[in-house]
């Protein structure tokens, strides 16, 4: 079994039933998990080396490892699927909610299971009102069969799992924000420490984990963690969807063993680019991550192989620049979006944001300055990691400033040749 | 302690504070907006960013928060540091892209914190070329002005408003650069602590609209050091003066008193010292503008041909005022001019605290108690600061969740996202809801007697010797028991109590639970009486007959003569009463600054002065004396009502000094009055203090449509302070500060300056000197009257109200749109018994007087009681807990 996250998916685009997820061993894993102690479970999940798919890729194992375990522990404890999926080219959550709901309902019982937390929560996208459909129709059929609710197949383990639909800010995948927003405050992040393991939702131990990280767990309790670690290219354990967003022939996403090259994802699985475009960089997981440049192409995308070219996995979904747009109209489509998106909290990300649009407007409309460039490329270093409360506007300077970088000419041809696109 | 490492220098540190304020602490100058030491961090405005090296190899460093920094030892930072100051220059740069460049019609500016940081940062160039974003300013009421384009986002607003005063009605809304401070709508700010936010916010969003009426400069303002008038808990203020009217009060930090923070009685409550009710000349039987030397002549004369002179003092005016008139009219004929059975409940108050192992908490310490029960006292009404610092007692047990997950307490979003909504217990037991009842974990509303009942049922809980309470309530037992257990778990319980109901009961039920918590503890325990007026519990201790007394004097011809000082009879026994009284007398004379109904049948009426043209020493609901002076010198005829006496009594004293140690050693209670503030003979380097700031401008100008020549500035004799600029104002005592300034801190975050540490007593110490200090191993009798189950039919009961029940602050226009009208509060239940419904004019008849009233239906209120809006004017006085009058439905 090579594709264990999308084995389920049917071509009409209905979602997998609950008979045909047993029938491929749905539950199976749950079953075996609640045979096992809790911490076990954990310890699976740690050897296997999983890590979140969520962008930040930090080992699910040891996250979960921070949580107070034993009697002494405080409850009540929480389990919250992040499935806010906002980040700009990403959709694998969704198709996953919508193609196999209960692969996500499983990962959700065993992972609670393995912290012993006693509510969970799916935090939604609100516009994904397909994936809500179908995922209040799973987790009501697995209240039903006794896989949800009080002592789950006789084992004494309880557990409530609600689907919270957001009202929509990109801030709300922040994991803090998203705990303020689901109290029904403000999204705003909060301060760390204390982290969420130890103080999160409602004050209480709380893992948040995005939908595809656990989508994966159910399968690792199944099959193993030498199964589930040969399912990969290389060191970074399992399978992953990769996506591609851009002009290509077949845009779409493909779950592929973790460390595929982003050649072989642009032209085996999309298709190549479309007649008469050629590549000249790409983003490799979402909007908040630096570009990669062709030369790239065979690097595994995996959580450590990217860093090295000064660039972030992500969430493995990636869009592309082709040769007949401009990067700075790009970019300055993505700033607008993470200037919109700040949620206004700390200085440098409220105020930041907004005068790099300016910048990059102004450039595009032809009232740019050369300083402007050099105005836009202290943005990068000032809006940077530590200097802002999350992680949203150094999220947004990456794909500026590696554009600066990879692009400049772009940059510059809007000054020195007063052009109206500055490329393409 | 720590040792931290500070651009090269070592420093001693407080462990685990937060860096910016060890800085501060220090005296460095950090700049910072969002950080708030009443507040705490939330490294929300990335303003006070530092370089922090890793060890002694790290060269490069990294930026973080200072205010989100823990000190610890070997803590390496740097200040200085280009990257530091270049990344502090660029968030000023951002927050300066929308603020308008205003500053000339800003009433912020000159005292504008964002002013300050901006020159500190040294950001003096505008790179940004768009447009500034626009905002809709809203109507807030009375008190407050709002522009918010000036809006920088510090969040200090709603932290404070929500978070600190428990509002409600001010957020914020909106994401982005586009986030909005205000009200969902344009409306009156419901918080009796809205004026903080002009002081809160630091730059000029929220302003004080009472200051705007009549603006000026803070730096063409005459200042003093002040003590609120406007209740008993002796907040200590600044009031600011220009061109012979009072134009605003701000907060001057106590730091066991008020802090950072005021209510909003006693910052808009100014309104009465301009007001045209004043009393500016003297007048003889209603003969206006009589000159300064006839009233003396008069005065003389009246007080020789009296047979017998009486005098009766009040609670509002000092204890030198007070005493003054004592020595004129004899220590057997003085009457401190309580209200009607006022004065027992504080004399009972007093011989609990004098000889009961009780301690009178400050407000910090009250701050510290971690259960509280409140017996009968309204305190958002009666003390509104009182209630503020139980709203922060209350958070403990947040503190406690911190301490336990290893959050420091300063970080403030932490401990609330930890703690949620965990709080320490605090019990209200009272006539009607409360403010404080949101954040109370029970309350308990009844008649005053039953309050008093469920008091006397705790400390029998606490202590089996205390009396027991016959035929309780179930429900009512099971509280008792419940706040008994909460009293007796707590680290430092808390009882606060008062004399607004006028229930001796209350009172001696408060006091057996302090003994049984003293008795359990060996420790003197916490009781908070809550006095009524700014020197009830000084007017106490000098002691003498009551009103009553007064009256008969007159009535059985005892007396034929009656100086009044600064106070208005009929709000304090009822009219037939007052009018025998002075109908009386052969002779009345008044001292007062404000014209009333008491003054208008006076045959001699001397102009007082207000506290703002006075001086003299309060004693404080906490047994604290402090020194009040006066912010500007008195016009024309008027004069410190103190003065008038000593005119009278043609003394040698001339000086405040002189009453004031003649006070202290006639009444040895008194005797540490005389350290509340340093002589009229202190002097800094041989000057005085000076009133105005160095910057005060255009004195010679003032006058100048007049006179070219500028006069000699007026000479003040009875205190260290000169109505001047000239003078030393670095390392005055606290209590002779007028007011906070430091260079490169012109707004009132300056005060750290003046501070051990943020947020800690003030340099040189608080000031004021505490009279009663705890008997704690004093043998206490319990009080063992306990009333009875049974009630009277019908009894009127007080309502108080923050804006309405105090008389001088009513005289103020803003906050006297604040109050209510005139209104009867009545059970359903006994409304439908009367026959009226919510909104029905009512005629009743209070003592004697017929008053037409709007019917208010208050479920909560016990059935039987009628309540009426405490000191409202249009509401006459009542005796509190008499049956009343006829009541009956008002024709249309």
């Amino acid at each position: 079994m090579e594709k264990p996250l999308t084995k389920n998916f049917k071509a009409d685009g209905t979602p997998a039933t609950l008979e045909e997820y047993l029938q491929s061993g749905g539950y199976e894993g749950l079953r075996k998990a609640l045979a096992m102690a809790p911490l076990e479970v954990q310890q699976t999940v740690k050897d296997t080396g999983l890590r979140g798919r969520g962008g930040a890729g930090f080992s699910t194992g040891v996250k979960w490892s921070f949580v107070p375990m034993g009697d002494d522990a405080p409850r009540t404890k929480y389990l919250i699927v992040n499935g806010d999926e906002m980040e700009p080219g990403a959709f694998k959550d969704r198709l996953l909610m919508e193609g196999d709901p209960h692969q996500l309902v499983e990962g959700v019982i065993i992972s609670a299971y393995a912290i012993q937390a006693s509510t969970a929560y799916i935090f939604l996208r609100g516009e994904y009102r397909l994936a809500a459909e179908r995922l209040s129709q799973a987790i009501g059929a697995a209240y039903e069969r006794n896989y949800l609710g009080d002592d789950i197949f006789g084992s004494g383990y309880d557990l409530d799992l609600y689907l919270h639909t957001s009202a929509g800010r990109y801030i709300c995948g922040e994991e803090t924000a998203l705990l303020n927003s689901l109290e029904g405050r403000r999204a705003i992040p909060r301060a760390k420490p204390p982290y969420p393991q130890v103080s999160g939702l409602f004050g209480k131990p709380t893992i948040v984990n995005n939908v595809e990280t656990l989508c994966n767990v159910p399968h690792i309790v199944h099959y193993g963690v030498d199964w589930y670690k040969g399912l990969s290219k290389t060191a970074d354990a399992g399978t992953k969807l990769y996506g591609v967003s851009g002009r290509v022939r077949r845009p779409g996403a493909w779950e592929l063993p973790m460390g595929t090259t982003a050649r072989e994802i642009i032209e085996e699985h999309a298709g190549g680019m479309q007649e008469g475009y050629s590549l000249r960089g790409f983003l490799p997981g979402g909007a908040s991550t630096d570009f990669m440049l062709p030369e790239h192409l065979d690097i595994p995308l995996d959580f450590d192989a990217v860093t090295e070219v000064d660039s972030r996995l992500g969430t493995g979904t990636l869009i592309l620049l082709d040769d007949k747009t401009c990067a700075v109209r790009f970019v300055l489509n993505l700033e607008q979006f993470f200037a919109q998106e700040s949620c206004g909290w700390c200085t440098p990300c409220r105020d930041g944001l907004p005068w790099t649009v300016d910048l990059l407007q102004d450039l595009v409309e032809g009232r740019g300055r050369l300083e402007d460039i050099e105005q836009l490329e202290r943005m990068t270093g000032f809006l940077g990691p530590g200097n802002t409360f999350c992680a949203l506007a150094p999220g947004a300077m990456e794909p500026l400033q590696s554009a600066l970088k990879y692009f400049r000419e772009d940059f510059e041809n809007y000054i020195a040749k007063k052009v109206r696109v500055a490329h393409g | 302690m720590a040792e931290i490492e500070i651009d090269g220098t070592i420093y001693q540190a407080d462990a685990g504070d937060n860096l910016l304020k060890a800085c501060l602490s220090l005296k460095l100058d950090l700049p910072y907006f969002c950080w708030h030491p009443a507040m705490g961090s939330v490294g929300a405005c990335r303003q006070c960013a530092v370089l922090q090296f890793k060890d002694q190899d790290d060269r490069h460093g990294r930026i973080v928060m200072a205010c989100m920094t823990p000190v610890a030892d070997g803590l390496r930072v740097s200040l200085e540091r280009p990257e530091a100051r270049q990344f502090r220059a660029g968030i000023i740069e951002l927050l300066m892209i929308n603020h308008p460049h205003d500053c000339p019609v800003c009433e912020e500016g000159g005292e504008c914190h964002l002013q300050d940081m901006t020159e500190m940062t040294g950001h003096t160039f505008r790179r940004y070329r768009g447009k500034k974003r626009t905002h809709y300013n809203q109507y807030l009421g009375p008190f407050i002005n709002h522009e918010m384009n000036r809006c920088i986002a510090c969040y200090r607003c709603v932290r404070f408003y929500q978070g600190y005063a428990g509002g409600r009605d001010l957020d914020v809304f909106a994401a982005h650069n586009h986030v909005y401070f205000g009200r969902h709508e344009d409306g009156v700010l419901e918080n009796e602590f809205s004026g903080n936010l002009a002081e809160v916010c630091p730059t000029g969003v929220f302003t004080d609209k009472t200051f705007s009426a009549h603006y000026t400069r803070k730096w063409d303002l005459q200042n003093a050091p002040s003590i609120c008038a406007h209740c008993s808990l002796g907040c200590n203020t600044s009031p600011g003066e220009r061109y012979g009217t009072l134009r605003r009060i701000v907060n001057r930090y106590h730091g066991e008193i008020n802090g950072y923070f005021l209510c909003d009685r006693g910052r808009f409550g100014y309104g009465f010292v301009n007001s045209p009710a004043r009393i500016r000349k003297p007048s003889i039987l209603g003969q206006q503008a009589v000159g300064r030397q006839a009233a003396q002549e008069r005065f003389a004369a009246i007080l020789k041909s009296g047979e017998n002179v009486i005098g009766i003092g009040s609670p509002r005016a000092s204890l030198e005022a007070n005493f003054a008139l004592r020595e004129l009219v004899g220590q057997e004929r003085f009457h401190p001019g309580f209200a009607d059975r006022e004065g027992a409940l504080i004399k009972l108050m007093l011989d609990i605290v004098q000889q009961a192992p009780v301690h009178l908490p400050s407000l910090r310490e009250i701050e510290q108690a971690d259960a509280v029960l409140v017996l009968g006292e309204d305190v958002g009404s009666t003390a509104p600061r009182l209630a503020l610092a139980l709203r922060q007692a209350v958070r403990n047990e947040a503190f406690e969740i911190a301490d336990q997950l290893k959050i420091p307490r300063w970080q403030d979003a932490g401990v609330r996202d930890a703690a949620q909504d965990a709080k320490s217990p605090l019990f209200i037991a009272s006539l009607a809801a409360t403010g404080l009842d949101d954040v109370a974990a029970g309350v308990y509303r009844a008649h005053p007697e039953e309050l008093a009942r469920l008091g006397f049922a705790v400390a029998h809980r606490l202590d089996a010797e205390s009396p027991a309470v016959e035929e309780l309530l179930s429900t009512a037992d099971d509280l008792a028991a419940t706040i008994a257990q909460a009293l007796r778990e707590a680290k430092r319980p808390l009882i606060v109590t008062g004399v607004s109901l006028y229930s001796e009961s209350v009172i001696e039920a408060a006091a057996n639970i302090a003994v049984a918590l003293a008795r359990l503890r060996g420790a003197a325990a916490d009781v908070s009486f809550v006095a009524p007026e700014c020197n009830s519990l000084g007017l106490g201790l000098i002691g003498g007959g009551d009103l009553e007394a007064a009256f008969q004097a007159v009535d059985e011809g005892a007396a034929d003569t009656v100086v009044i000082l600064e106070n208005d009879l009929y709000r304090r026994a009822a009219r037939d009463k007052v009018d025998r009284f002075l109908a009386g007398a052969k002779r009345v004379v008044v001292i007062d600054h404000i014209f009333h109904d008491t003054a208008k049948k006076a045959e001699l009426v001397l102009p007082g002065s207000t506290f703002a043209e006075t001086e003299g020493t309060l004693v404080s609901s906490e047994g604290r004396a402090q020194r009040f002076f006066s912010v500007f010198p008195p016009a024309g005829e008027v004069q410190d009502s103190w003065r008038w006496l000593l005119d009278a009594m043609q003394v040698r004293w001339r000086h405040l000094d002189y009453i004031t140690e003649a006070c202290a050693s006639a009444l040895p209670v008194l005797q540490p009055i005389l350290r509340a503030a340093p002589s009229a003979n202190f002097r800094i380097e041989g000057m005085k203090v000076p009133r105005q700031p160095h910057r005060y401008s255009g004195r010679t100008a003032i006058r100048a449509n007049v006179r070219v020549s500028e006069p000699k500035q007026p000479v003040d004799e009875d205190s260290a302070l000169s109505f001047s600029m000239e003078g030393v104002s670095s390392g005055c005592p606290p209590s002779l500060n007028p007011s906070v300034w430091a260079p490169g801190w012109n707004s009132n975050q300056s005060v750290f300056k003046l501070q051990d540490e943020p947020g800690g007593q003030l340099s040189g110490g608080d000031p004021g000197v505490r009279l009663i200090e705890p008997k704690v191993n004093a043998e206490f009798p319990w009080f063992t009257r306990v009333p009875g189950a049974e009630r009277k039919l019908r009894q009127v009961a007080p309502l108080y109200h923050v804006f309405g029940s105090e008389a001088l602050s009513m005289l103020s226009p803003p906050v006297a749109e604040r109050a209510p009208e005139p209104y009867l509060a009545l059970n359903p239940a006994d409304a439908r018994e009367l026959g009226v419904g919510a909104g029905d004019a009512v005629e009743l008849e209070l003592a004697g007087v017929t008053v037409r009233l709007v019917v208010l239906l208050k479920a909560e209120l016990a059935e039987g009681l009628l309540g009426i809006p405490a000191g409202l004017p249009g509401v006459p006085w009542f005796a509190p807990l008499s049956e009343p009058g006829s009541i009956r439905k008002a024709e249309a």
